[in-house]
């Protein structure tokens, strides 16, 4: 009987992917039509109304710029822990993933500095749609960055423990959640010009 | 291999509970993907028969307005109904709920859940799904999804009751079901998108060796391209689904525009926004969802008429090009349900340009179906006559749409019951004929037996009469003006004339509840005391049938290898009139 699943840890001779990868690539179509439709809407929502604010009057481009300079510095970090697996040096993938999810959690205190600023001045959702697609997009793109942290400590600490069984499999492992993590990067480059500087 | 079957009977019991396995991991967190359709299909069909009930009461109120109902009016509570009287707030909920389970809860669960989760591996020669936990997680996001809609009944102010639409601004300014009906949304829409990674993944990666593209069967590429639409049109309506959260729980106004006026007195909301962006939203999802609930059931028809007619379908190419022009084009005609939102005339004339279009592989499919029947010598099963009935129900569906993408036609015809008939042909007569069809065609491999074919055609018959004596009056109420949502239709004087066929059709449903009977008693009772068969009872070509009767963990006693198209049935020169896939000589 062959119970067993093709392509998990080597690539389909004709497709060229593992099954993850390209289950992660299919997952990131469909967070693509997530994002393009709550941007659509913002678009929307700014066209239809006369006085829209301008991000950079209201946000704190400072902050969010750093937030900027974290979200790529991590997905560099992310790169070179898949680059350490592929070269077999398992304490620099340690090294460099630790780096990753610290500066993942670098990320939301800044978030969540802005954020109390915002509230400590009475701006809230309600407060006009300017506000409420800023932190519906915003906290959606945050639920994101934890979704991250969270793949990332399991491959980190219990996960890791599959390099000594299958270490191909996990090698795709890391880098099918590095997808993901430059995903969550490239909406933070689209989101960033749209609501802070436009 | 030298026939289909026997070789492998004798070894069915032991490799099928050869590994023994506690009875919650076997059968309710199970991995294995026959076991999670089956999982889906028992579930989504207990959510159709709930569904059913719930316009069945709403029946009794459309055909007798302010009569009480009899014997079991009694049982609903003060907020339901006062002394057996329906409320208007209950026949809100009613409607709403029954277009939302029939639709997220029991057909699409039915057709991409159910079949596509148990066959489609089968089909291509998988040992499983790509992703077997994924898989277990869908189904269970699922089942969530449900329990939260069906608990949103009883929470105060009932179930959501804006419609299966959810249009704001009503559905932001009413009652708490709402909110449960937006969260269990989310649960179904991760849930299909887990489903749809996982068959996209499947189709693309674990095809058998000699399975390329073009010989997979229809029904293969009808669930991948229906998984191609769940996964790129959902994310639209989260999308959506957590703007309306974001409106209802933390007060902003995304779909409230400013000055709006509830209940006599200005809103608080800030305003400045779009109640219309929530149907751009909606129908982005909703009319790719129109073919996700088609797309599988014309794949099932043509599985069981080509095995019925004993032919190849005619134009199996023109098929699967059909179908993928169709998964496209069905992302651009969304804004054919909003011609009276005053969008203007340049998008109305967009979007009815892209509508004329999309008919057109949709007749292709369609008239490729029927002439697959020219020349055959047809075998009248039950699976064949549910399939047989798909194509004339389908293309009055298909036909009376036609109106309906027209806007000038439509300005007269939006929201009446001319548009509830329309789209009950294509789903109800049309696509759970076809899901009768493969529940009748498929029960002997998941279960070994046969389902009775007396009861069977007791069901089809009475199915057949009684769908049309309730949907053939919904087009002339609704060509006669009368809309859709009325509590009740005797207070407005253009209704009155077709009251009388308000009573026809609510008898016509209540009949078409008991013709359910025998499909009941047939489904439940075959598994027990039904005709024993064996492995490829039809005799059929397609790969699920080469499988032990049921399939074992693992599906194939060795990974099967593919030598032919799916549909060799009658080939010149061979001594039987089927010729599997997996056979690799002459038969």
């Amino acid at each position: 009987m062959s119970a067993e699943i093709h392509y998990i840890s080597e690539p389909h001779p004709v497709s060229g992917v593992t099954n993850s990868k390209l289950g992660v690539w299919l997952f990131l179509a469909s967070e693509v039509m997530l994002f393009g439709g709550l941007f659509s809407a913002y678009i929307l929502l700014r066209t239809g109304v006369t006085d829209w604010p301008r991000g950079h009057e209201v946000l704190n481009v400072p902050l969010a710029t750093l937030n900027t300079v974290i979200l790529i510095t991590s997905s560099v970090t992310m790169v070179m822990s898949w680059a350490s697996l592929e070269l077999k040096k398992f304490s620099k993938f340690r090294l460099y993933m630790t780096i990753t999810i610290l500066l993942a959690i670098a990320f939301l205190v800044v978030k969540g500095f802005e954020y109390a600023h915002k509230f400590d001045h009475h701006h809230f959702p309600s407060t006009s749609n300017f506000y409420a697609i800023y932190f519906v997009i915003t906290g959606l793109h945050g639920l994101h960055v934890i979704g991250g942290i969270i793949v990332n400590a399991y491959l980190l600490l219990p996960g890791s423990k599959m390099w000594k069984t299958n270490p191909e499999q996990f090698t795709g492992r890391v880098e099918a959640a590095g997808l993901y993590w430059h995903f969550v990067d490239l909406v933070w480059i689209f989101l960033f010009p749209a609501l802070y500087l436009l | 291999m030298t026939n289909h079957d026997h070789s492998h009977v004798a070894q069915t019991h032991d490799s099928g509970h050869g590994h023994k396995m506690p009875f919650w991991k076997k059968y309710i967190f199970s991995v294995d993907h026959k076991t999670i359709g089956v999982q889906y299909a028992v579930t989504s069909l207990i959510f159709l028969f709930f569904g059913f009930g719930l316009v069945s009461l709403m029946r009794w109120q459309l055909a007798y307005p302010g009569q009480p109902l009899p014997l079991i009016g009694g049982w609903f509570s003060d907020t339901a109904m006062i002394g057996g009287i329906m409320l208007p707030e209950f026949y809100n909920q009613l409607g709403a709920m029954h277009g939302t389970i029939m639709i997220f809860l029991g057909v699409v669960p039915l057709s991409v859940g159910a079949f596509g989760n148990y066959v489609l591996p089968l089909q291509i020669g998988a040992p499983d799904m790509a992703f077997p936990k994924l898989n277990m997680m869908s189904y269970w996001l699922y089942f969530i999804g449900g329990i939260l809609m069906l608990a949103s009944f009883f929470v105060p102010g009932g179930a959501a009751q804006s419609g299966w639409t959810s249009y704001p601004p009503l559905s932001v300014i009413a009652s708490g079901g709402q909110t449960w009906w937006l969260i269990g949304m989310v649960f179904l829409i991760n849930s299909s998108l887990l489903g749809s990674v996982n068959f996209i993944t499947t189709v693309v990666q674990l095809r058998t060796k000699g399975m390329s593209f073009f010989r997979l069967p229809f029904f293969v590429w009808a669930q991948f391209v229906t998984s191609f639409l769940l996964l790129l049109a959902f994310p639209p309506l989260m999308a959506a689904g957590v703007l309306q959260l974001s409106d209802r729980l933390l007060g902003s106004s995304f779909f409230m525009p400013s000055g709006l006026v509830v209940n006599g007195a200005v809103s608080a909301v800030a305003g400045g926004g779009n109640a219309v962006l929530w149907q751009h939203l909606f129908w982005f999802l909703a009319h790719p969802e129109v073919y996700v609930l088609i797309l599988p059931a014309m794949g099932i028809v043509s599985e069981v008429m080509a095995c019925n007619t004993r032919k190849p379908l005619y134009g199996y190419k023109a098929l699967v090009y059909s179908s993928i022009f169709l998964g496209f084009m069905s992302f651009i005609v969304w804004a054919h349900h909003m011609y009276l939102t005053g969008m203007g005339t340049t998008m109305s004339t967009f979007f009815q340009i892209t509508t004329m279009i999309i008919s057109i592989p949709s007749v292709v499919i369609l008239t490729t179906l029927i002439l697959s029947l020219w020349g055959a010598s047809i075998r009248f099963t039950v699976p064949m006559m549910f399939a047989l009935a798909f194509l004339p129900m389908f293309g009055i569906g298909g036909l009376t749409g036609l109106p309906l993408g027209l806007n000038a036609a439509d300005i007269h015809l939006h929201d009446t019951y001319y548009v509830i008939g329309h789209f009950h042909y294509v789903v109800a007569p049309g696509t759970i004929f076809a899901l009768f069809a493969g529940i009748y065609h498929w029960f002997p491999k998941v279960t070994g037996r046969k389902m009775n074919e007396a009861l069977g055609k007791i069901h089809f018959y009475f199915s057949l009469i009684f769908m049309n004596g309730v949907f053939l009056p919904m087009l002339i109420m609704g060509l006669a003006g009368v809309s859709r949502r009325l509590y009740d239709p005797t207070q407005y004087a253009h209704a009155l004339p077709t009251q009388p066929l308000n009573v026809f059709i609510s008898i016509s449903a209540w009949c078409l509840g008991l013709a359910q009977i025998p499909f009941i008693i047939n489904f439940f009772g075959s598994i027990f005391k039904g005709k024993k068969v064996d492995d490829n009872p039809w005799q059929a070509t397609t790969l699920e049938w080469s499988t032990p009767t049921p399939p074992p963990h693992g599906n194939f006693l060795k990974e099967p290898v593919v030598y032919r198209g799916p549909y060799e049935y009658s080939t010149p020169g061979q001594k039987h009139d089927f010729w599997p896939q997996s056979m690799k000589e002459n038969n």
